[in-house]
């Protein structure tokens, strides 16, 4: 157990020849609340794709934990650590609160139970079903979405989506929460609510977390530091309210004066 | 050297069919599974209108015609009320189609074969070709299918309406943007779908001694396996598939593996897709996250 | 939970209905062989539907090869029971039995094979490999002297004498009440979730870990093995066992079952099963001869207006209106209020934040909003070619 929870080498990746994103070298110690910004199309979701298994890089590495998680896929990177939640929500829509949660926690150990052992209703499968559902009241309770627990998904108002998938993330008990514009689409009474979430994760959880965000008010808020990325390549990083106020950072966001 | 000639001839019909399939995919991304029934309205338009008159001409102007107005009616009953309803819902109400036709045509022509008029095999004679063991229905399918060919894709190069089709296939919510009437545009597509299905079935006529209600069902589906071969969507890509299946299924014929022939034209199907799950031809899209 | 358990009964129940009806006819002595046919004919059709919606319906995967699997569960299977027979064992319930265990083995093996591409395929690529693969099985055992080439698999020892005897459709009702125990069972747990949860967004269910490859093929395995089952209980009822039954068409015809009786809904697809065999079954015996071909328009009609009347978008409001479940819903007096409550909570809320505007306001006092307004509007595209 380092201190450094996770370290990008030169992580990069191109698409046939637009390189999305070079040379990025973030870490990210343990327990911190790190941001990632950049303007539009500056490749921080592609980071997070990177991070997570749905693109290969081309070129670097990254470690979560001191482990080298390149090159594995989705599942085994989920499954080491790191969860994430989407920038256009990605609920499980058919299927209500609790049992998006209860996918979550499909792979913890604790719940182990084969497939032949539910189909013959054995006594593992009674067992795994009942920890889970407590173990996804439990979480639900925390993230106030206990009495929602048996609406479909997709019935959620926006604001309660947006928790539902947090929570499902952390139901896979991850070390790294990535969060991919968690404020998007919402109104700033929701979005000081998702401040206080998302602090609450992180110290009721000692988790790390790294997000994309384009709603400064929360980055500013709740980040102790941040990347940012413009045209794929680290423009500035370190304290965000040094970077914040980095001339280089003002003017990729807002163009040169002319 | 003649079952290629025979393979390239059997492959411009898959050819023809599976530009049916692949436009309507493209432009209404739906699986027309009723597309192989048009063929066989097709023929038997021609075996009935060869048994009041003499002509070909006229026949073939007859099959034309009707699938044509058969093609947009399907269309417009069957499928416009469901645009926007889930893709597997179009799927079974094409299906339905595909019976319906079926269905009728063994109502009204009832379910004996009925043997296709001498008129349409008594072709002219083609000296040198003929003396080279190549058949003058295989060179007429072969040359009238090339000529149809060439011209759909003058047609969607060189026309409003065929570039309009083009834009309704890549982004149709742009197309709709751009002014275009994307269900004037449908209607176009599955008219000419229909009406190459027609020709398709005429030169279908060729191959087979009989005309039977089931007909459309082995050429269509090894057309729609053509157009997916391709990359379904892709016009290039169905004239490839379709001529490629053609060559397969007639080379298979002739060897010794001949009983095993629709075998290997799916099988051939299942690797191509495996090694390419787009198709020869088709578009990698890559699903944003 | 009480609700749950309530649907469980109901499939049960159907089932057990058909099957104790069944009995008492042949107890009274009212069963025609024909009806007989029918009751077998309907419990093979549950068997298929139920296991087709378990890949159409909860994985979310088209397949058009259902009756491949039946194929090579009714050929191998089949051919099984014969030797078995001919090597003596003249006990017909064990034949039964132990040849749909190597029937159903078989498919499974096959279920396997094809689940393979559907790691790579998606939607209708799939459909059409699932496709050929049903032709392709046909075409093989239509070529294998051992199954009877071209004229089909003898199987006129396996057959049961309905009269004499109604072992065989209590049989094939027992196997579909123990296919509905093990397939509700496996929807109702966390590997049911997990299928769905594929179904619903195979993106965020790989980001939750869900092991994406292992339940697409395991789902196409069970579901593989019940279709051979259904085709060895065929080759009981039926001789010869001919490759042409099994075509297309019929896997067709199994998702229509499927998408009649709602996807994801093992009653719908049992009820469904049920009603479409009847109703072949009714159609065949009053049409005869060119009329016969009346039958698929029929058929061909009610399954157009079906589905057309069910999906159409400009019927939604007819249909919200006069549905079972807004009619079970006013039965029970339920308030909807609060659902649409949602519903238009979600409609108003704002599409994106436009960042940048935004941003204009916090970092940059002087500028000009709308300027910078409209570049916030389009997400992340460059980056995610």
């Amino acid at each position: 157990m380092g201190d450094i929870m996770l370290k990008t080498e030169n992580l990069g990746i191109s698409f046939g020849g637009l390189k999305a994103a070079q040379n990025v070298n973030i870490t990210i110690h343990n327990k911190e609340l790190y941001g990632l910004i950049g303007p539009n199309g500056a490749g921080k979701t592609t980071i997070f794709n990177l991070l997570t298994g749905v693109y290969q890089p081309t070129e670097g590495k990254f470690f979560l934990d001191g482990e080298d998680l390149t090159g594995k896929t989705q599942e085994a990177i989920n499954r080491k650590g790191i969860a994430r939640t989407f920038q256009n929500i990605r609920l499980f829509n058919n299927m209500t609160v609790i049992s998006n949660v209860m996918v979550g926690l499909h792979n913890l150990p604790e719940y182990k139970c084969s497939p032949f052992a539910s189909m013959l209703r054995l006594p593992a499968h009674f067992a795994a079903e009942k920890k889970m559902r407590d173990r996804a009241k439990e979480l639900l309770d925390i993230f106030g979405l206990k009495e929602d627990r048996n609406t479909l998904a997709c019935n959620l108002p926006y604001g309660k989506q947006r928790k539902l998938e947090i929570a499902r993330a952390m139901a896979t008990n991850p070390k790294l929460l990535l969060l991919d514009e968690p404020a998007a689409g919402m109104n700033p009474h929701e979005t000081e609510e998702l401040m206080n979430t998302i602090r609450f994760v992180r110290d009721n959880f000692d988790m790390t977390i790294l997000l994309i965000e384009h709603d400064m008010k929360l980055v500013a808020g709740i980040c102790e530091k941040v990347t940012v990325l413009n045209f794929g390549q680290e423009l500035a990083q370190g304290n965000t309210a040094e970077v914040l106020s980095d001339p280089r950072v003002i003017t990729a966001y807002i163009g040169e004066d002319e | 050297m003649i079952t290629l000639i025979d393979g390239l001839s059997l492959g411009s019909i898959y050819a023809l069919i599976a530009l049916g399939y692949t436009m309507v995919y493209g432009i209404a991304k739906m699986l027309n599974f009723a597309h192989g029934d048009v063929i066989m309205v097709g023929a038997y338009a021609i075996v009935i209108t060869l048994s009041y008159t003499a002509s070909p001409a006229v026949a073939i102007i007859a099959a034309v015609i009707l699938c044509t107005i058969l093609g947009v009616a399907i269309e417009k009953i069957a499928y416009k009320p469901l645009r926007g309803a889930s893709p597997l819902a179009v799927l079974i109400t094409a299906i339905g189609v595909s019976y319906f036709l079926q269905g009728i045509a063994q109502l009204v022509f009832g379910s004996q074969p009925r043997p296709v008029s001498a008129v349409w095999r008594q072709l002219p004679k083609i000296p040198l070709l003929n003396d080279l063991g190549i058949t003058t229905a295989a060179a007429v399918t072969l040359v009238c299918g090339v000529i149809i060919m060439v011209a759909l894709n003058l047609f969607i190069k060189c026309t409003k309406t065929g570039r309009a089709m083009l834009a309704v296939s890549e982004d149709r919510g742009a197309a709709v943007l751009m002014g275009i009437n994307v269900n004037r545009i449908i209607t176009v597509t599955f008219a000419i779908g229909s009406a190459l299905a027609a020709f398709a079935g005429m030169f279908y006529l060729f191959q087979i001694p009989n005309a039977e209600p089931t007909l459309g069902a082995m050429p269509g589906i090894t057309a729609f396996t053509a157009a997916v071969i391709g990359g379904i969507g892709s016009i290039p890509g169905a004239m490839v598939g379709g001529i490629l299946l053609g060559v397969v299924e007639k080379l298979c014929l002739a060897s010794p593996l001949s009983s095993y022939t629709v075998a290997i034209k799916f099988s051939l199907l299942i690797v191509i897709l495996l090694v390419k799950p787009t198709g020869l031809l088709g578009k990698i899209t890559r699903e944003k996250v | 939970m009480k609700n749950f358990k309530l649907k469980h009964f109901i499939n049960y129940a159907i089932v057990s209905a058909l099957l104790i009806f069944g009995v008492v006819m042949f107890l009274t002595g009212n069963l025609r062989p024909s009806t007989a046919q029918l009751f077998a004919q309907m419990g093979y059709g549950i068997i298929l539907a139920v296991s087709l919606n378990l890949v159409v319906g909860f994985l979310g995967e088209l397949s058009l090869g259902h009756a491949g699997f039946m194929c090579v569960g009714a050929y191998i299977g089949g051919l099984f029971a014969v030797v078995l027979k001919q090597s003596g064992l003249d006990m017909k319930l064990p034949v039964l039995i132990i040849s749909m265990l190597v029937g159903g083995l078989f498919a499974a093996l096959f279920g396997f094979i094809i689940g393979l591409p559907s790691l790579r395929l998606k939607g209708d690529y799939l459909a059409i490999v699932t496709l050929a693969f049903g032709e392709i099985v046909r075409n093989i055992f239509m070529n294998q002297k051992v199954f009877g080439g071209a004229k089909g698999l003898t199987t006129g020892t396996l057959i049961y004498d309905t009269r004499k005897s109604p072992t065989l459709f209590i049989v094939v009702f027992i196997v579909a009440i123990l296919m509905l125990i093990l397939v509700q069972n496996l929807v109702k747990s966390k590997h049911g979730r997990a299928i769905t949860a594929i179904r619903d967004n195979e993106i965020a269910a790989k980001a939750m870990g869900i092991n994406v490859t292992f339940y697409k093929l395991f789902v196409f395995v069970v579901a593989a093995f019940f279709a051979g089952c259904a085709g060895v209980i065929y080759a009981h009822t039926t001789t010869p066992v001919l490759y042409s039954f099994f075509s297309y068409n019929y896997s067709i015809e199994i998702l229509v079952m499927v998408v009649l009786g709602g996807m994801g809904s093992i009653t719908g697809s049992i009820i469904s099963a049920v009603f479409i065999t009847a109703m072949n079954f009714v159609l065949q015996s009053q049409l005869s001869g060119d009329l016969a071909s009346l039958k698929n328009v029929v058929y061909a009609v009610i399954l157009i207006i079906v589905v057309v009347f069910g999906n159409a978008p400009a019927l939604k409001s007819f249909r919200e209106r006069y549905n079972i479940s807004a009619f079970f819903e006013r039965f029970r007096k339920q308030d909807a209020s609060k659902r649409r409550d949602d519903e238009a909570k979600w409609a108003r809320v704002p599409s994106k934040i436009k960042m940048d505007a935004l941003l204009s306001t916090d970092m940059a006092p002087d500028s000009d909003e709308s300027i910078h307004g409209d570049i916030g509007a389009d997400n992340d595209k460059g980056g995610n070619k």
